[in-house]
């Protein structure tokens, strides 16, 4: 009987300590906002058209940078 | 339906939970911006198949959450060697102990099955209702539960049964520990 008061406690008692820390890990980020990057780019699209032509020009830029580097 | 200014600052407005998701996923800070970054280019290139009213969040999460699948077959072993780079993406840096512990955590969530660990990040970090969760992973409501339990059992096992020691060597608890863990 008292063991399996002590189980259920010690379980509770780590999964509120999983739960704590997988939200302390992800809400470090959330508190970090919107980077400007993000923000600018999101003025910057004015629709399915524009975010289209910036997605093609992003996959180019990446192959580029990749292409660059060393 | 078009992307009206509003709709605009509501996809604004998913950016950090985005930006913490893909972190979670992926380990990786330039990795998870450069997700973050497709997502949006995506959700806006196909705004038009958004159905009004709908959960935004929920539509985002499952491109950021298709992309990354994808991606994540060509860069397993690419993401599996960033380990340790989620830290250099804080502001602030924990203290040193609290920054092991970080660690530890991190290290153990990536041990966890993909199906698995994006389940328990969507339920347990995110705040999706087990039925957005299954949406976003295309799968059943029972699955989705049952990978947020294994998750679970495992994280406990991989950072509580070996550090059970560290608080006394209690036989019993350590015995109940293990038996639940495996």
């Amino acid at each position: 009987m008292k063991e399996v008061k002590k189980q259920g406690g010690l379980n509770a008692e780590i999964q509120s300590r999983i739960g704590h820390q997988l939200r302390a890990m992800y809400d470090d980020v959330v508190r970090q906002g919107v980077p400007d990057r993000f923000a600018e780019l999101i003025r910057k699209l004015d629709g399915p058209e524009a975010a289209a032509a910036a997605q093609a020009a992003s996959a180019g830029e990446q192959t580029a940078k990749t292409d660059g580097r060393d | 339906m078009p992307l009206t200014n509003q709709l605009r600052d509501d996809i604004l407005a998913s950016v950090p939970s985005l930006r913490a998701f893909a972190i979670s996923l992926s380990g990786n800070g330039d990795r998870a911006d450069d997700l973050v970054q497709e997502t949006l280019l995506r959700a806006i290139a196909n705004i038009d198949s958004f159905q009004p009213g709908s959960n935004l969040p929920a539509w985002l999460f499952t491109i950021l959450r298709n992309l990354f699948r994808s991606d994540y077959r060509k860069r397993r072993r690419e993401v599996e060697d960033a380990e340790g780079n989620y830290a250099k993406t804080l502001k602030t840096q924990p203290s040193q102990n609290a920054h092991l512990e970080f660690e530890e955590f991190r290290n153990a969530l990536d041990k966890l099955p993909q199906d698995q660990r994006e389940a328990l990040i969507l339920v347990g970090a995110s705040g999706f209702s087990y039925e957005d969760a299954a949406a976003i992973c295309g799968c059943a409501v029972g699955t989705i539960k049952s990978r947020v339990n294994r998750a679970r059992s495992k994280l406990s096992a991989l950072l509580y049964v070996d550090s059970a020691e560290d608080f006394g060597p209690d036989n019993t608890v350590r015995a109940v520990i293990g038996g639940n863990g495996g």
